[in-house]
């Protein structure tokens, strides 16, 4: 071997002349080929490969529908509805493009939930979870933009509400707000501004995607027992074992995703989009997308416009600081047993905001958001701190392979009962 | 085994819960119920009636577009309905289309052509508002995506109108009432009024419900023109999806059988 060159073991002459020169294969064949994995995953670990593909996706389609799509107030609605009319399949790059975007939320909401019962976000993958909150976050501005294109009544309207809320910001709240417009209302130098991000932050999220990954790989993957693997008889090669159980979910993803675009593409829509955007004609309520109701419905619990818009962003940011709040060394909530009903609970709390969000701003639904704000912060704030030090968590099992392969059976189940019987 | 399962089916329970709630929370507004009309696109595998649209067509075409356009339709798109090329041409040359400027610099009328937009009823929306006592009739090309209830609620409001009002409600001077308008004051006369308002060329009895059926069906292949291709597409996509999946399955308990 010349001196300089890296030590590959491919023996194909093309493939082996590159890794020697760029170790492309050799990394990949560590990250996701021999990639130590742990031998116990669920289903659920199928949702990070989920949402790169989701990603994937967007990007592809999205590149295809900016080819044809006019960024300007008078010509955007008419645009799409050529996209919809006159491009070849147009109907089904956007159809897969608007309903992805709902496919992309289904899915990072799935994997955070995971992330937080199976105690993902604790040492030593904060910063990994972390980079997983900024890529959320990047998410919620993108689908907003997004949402805005089309330049009907809900975009317009839309986009007139939340770009208001930066206008509580004292002091140099209005000016952002006309820097954010580039104007002083909502208008054709905002969809130009909001059509050129929109196509930027993908773009962004995949880098971000990158750097999670690569923290991820560092840290390794976290499992449903919470116990780091211990030796090789703990894990398994990444491939072929979970790229053909990622396969597996990937193609029921799909199944849904299809059922959505094909059968049912504007269900998770709102009707008044379909009404081009009137400056002078405000729609009777102005609903933002499913996504974004759990967070419209803090903002609107707190009778204070500064105030819902903190703890409306303070709901999203309090989960940066999710590792320090929950001390209990424990992660799996398996193995919490008053940690995992009060999550489960914040769980329904969460689908509670996203049904008030989604109703008109009166009673009972304002006292009912109320409560349920309550609930979201008091779990982060109140309930994890206390009971890392009051919860009597059940013992861990000794190993992953001793908790997963005992009776020689492919039980799952039998995670779950081992340490309790040990107790 | 069935504590996973369970708990995974509460998910999924939840989450579709949750996703239910939003459009639901939409069509809260208001509470009118829009009644069910039974339409040949209903359901997962419908398919529209060529007849009917045709029908439709003609409805729109003799009644609604004395007032509403359909501005991202072309006359060509007719084909789609079951015009034959030599009708469609017909039919877009019994319009006068302004198009120019010619080489004098002048604007001139000449016939429509099948690549022609449908020709719109009024030159802009204060011409529209100033012949319609200040109302502004909506353009009806994606009409049935852009209200709650869809072809169903157009359907409704056509066949809706109560004249004299139920008592005890006051509409005002130039509105009509209609019980499954929002408000139920609209400034639109009822456009549907009569039996036989337009000649059926197939023989169908032109009543006032059957009329408003078939401008229903119409206005929801104008809106959605790609749904027969799509649902078709669609079981395509998902059976192949189904079986995929059943293979991959079948791939994944064989690799892992050896590590369980």
């Amino acid at each position: 071997m010349a001196s300089g060159l890296h030590d590959s073991s491919f023996s194909n002459p093309v493939v082996r002349w590159i890794d020697q020169r760029m170790p492309v294969f050799t990394m990949m064949q560590k990250e996701y080929g021999t990639f130590p994995t742990p031998r116990n995953f669920n289903y659920f670990w199928n949702f990070g490969a989920l949402a790169m593909i989701n990603l994937m996706v967007m990007i592809a389609t999205g590149i295809f529908l900016a080819m044809n799509y006019t960024a300007h107030t008078s010509l955007a609605f008419d645009s799409v509805e050529r996209i919809m009319r006159d491009v070849n399949y147009g109907w089904l790059i956007r159809y897969v493009h608007m309903n992805g975007a709902s496919m992309f939320f289904i899915v990072v909401l799935v994997h955070v939930w995971r992330g937080m019962y199976y105690g993902s976000y604790k040492a030593p993958r904060e910063l990994l979870w972390m980079l997983g909150v900024v890529i959320f976050l990047l998410m919620m501005a993108t689908a907003f933009m997004g949402y805005v294109l089309p330049w009907g009544q809900m975009s317009f309207w839309g986009a007139t509400v939340i770009t208001n809320l930066f206008s509580a910001i004292p002091l140099v709240g209005d000016s952002i707000v006309t820097l954010l417009w580039g104007g002083f209302s909502v208008d054709n130098p905002t969809l130009n501004r909001f059509f050129s991000l929109h196509y930027l932050l993908p773009f962004v999220i995949a880098g971000v995607v990158f750097l999670h990954v690569a923290a991820l790989h560092i840290t390794g993957s976290n499992n449903p027992l919470g116990i780091e693997p211990k030796g090789p008889q703990d894990t398994l090669p990444f491939h072929p074992y979970y790229t053909v159980k990622d396969s597996v979910g990937i193609i029921v993803y799909f199944i849904v995703f299809a059922f959505l675009v094909f059968f049912s593409p504007n269900y998770l829509g709102h009707p008044d989009n379909y009404i081009p955007a009137n400056p002078l004609v405000t729609p009777a309520h102005i609903v933002p997308e499913w996504y974004f109701l759990p967070f419209y419905a803090i903002l609107r619990a707190v009778p204070n416009k500064l105030g819902g818009v903190l703890m409306m962003f303070g709901s999203i940011a309090i989960l940066f600081v999710l590792p320090w709040l929950d001390r209990s060394p424990v992660r799996s909530m398996r193995f919490r047993p008053i940690a995992r009903w009060l999550f489960l609970l914040w769980t329904v709390n969460f689908f509670v905001l996203m049904y008030c969000g989604g109703m008109p701003a009166e009673e009972p639904y304002v006292t009912i958001s109320r409560l349920s704000t309550a609930y979201y912060f008091g779990y982060f704030l109140v309930i994890l701190p206390l009971l890392a030090k009051i919860e009597r968590p059940l013992p861990l099992p000794e190993s992953i392979a001793k908790a997963v392969l005992r009776g020689g059976g492919p039980l799952p189940g039998a995670a779950v009962a081992k340490p309790m019987e040990k107790a | 085994m069935p504590v996973r399962t369970l708990k995974a089916a509460a998910l999924a329970a939840a989450l579709s819960l949750g996703l239910m709630a939003a459009p639901g929370a939409q069509a809260a507004e208001g509470h009118i119920e829009i009644p069910d009309t039974r339409f040949a696109f209903d359901g997962l595998f419908g398919t529209f009636d060529r007849a009917e649209l045709q029908r439709g067509f003609q409805v729109y075409k003799e009644v609604c577009a004395a007032c509403h356009g359909m501005r991202l339709l072309s006359y060509r798109n007719l084909r789609d309905i079951g015009l034959s090329e030599d009708q469609v041409a017909a039919v877009a040359a019994g319009y006068q289309i302004q198009d120019g400027p010619n080489d004098d610099g002048e604007m001139f009328e000449r016939p429509g052509r099948a690549s022609d937009r449908f020709r719109r009823p009024f030159a802009n929306d204060a011409a529209a508002r100033a012949a319609n006592n200040g109302a502004l009739p909506p353009d009806l090309s994606v009409i049935t995506k852009a209200r709650v209830g869809g072809a169903d609620y157009i359907h409704a409001l056509l066949v809706g109108y109560e004249d004299p009002p139920p008592a005890g409600v006051t509409v005002m001077e130039g509105m009509h009432y209609n019980k499954y308008f929002p408000g139920h004051q609209i400034a639109m006369a009822p456009p549907i009024n009569s039996d036989g308002q337009v000649q059926y060329a197939d023989g169908t009895r032109a009543t006032v419900d059957q009329m408003s059926r078939d401008v229903s069906a119409f206005l929801t292949w104008a809106a959605e023109p790609e749904l027969e291709t799509r649902r078709a597409m669609g079981v395509r996509i998902i059976l192949f999806l189904i079986i995929l999946g059943g293979l991959t399955y079948a791939v994944k308990r064989k690799i892992w059988a050896d590590v369980h």
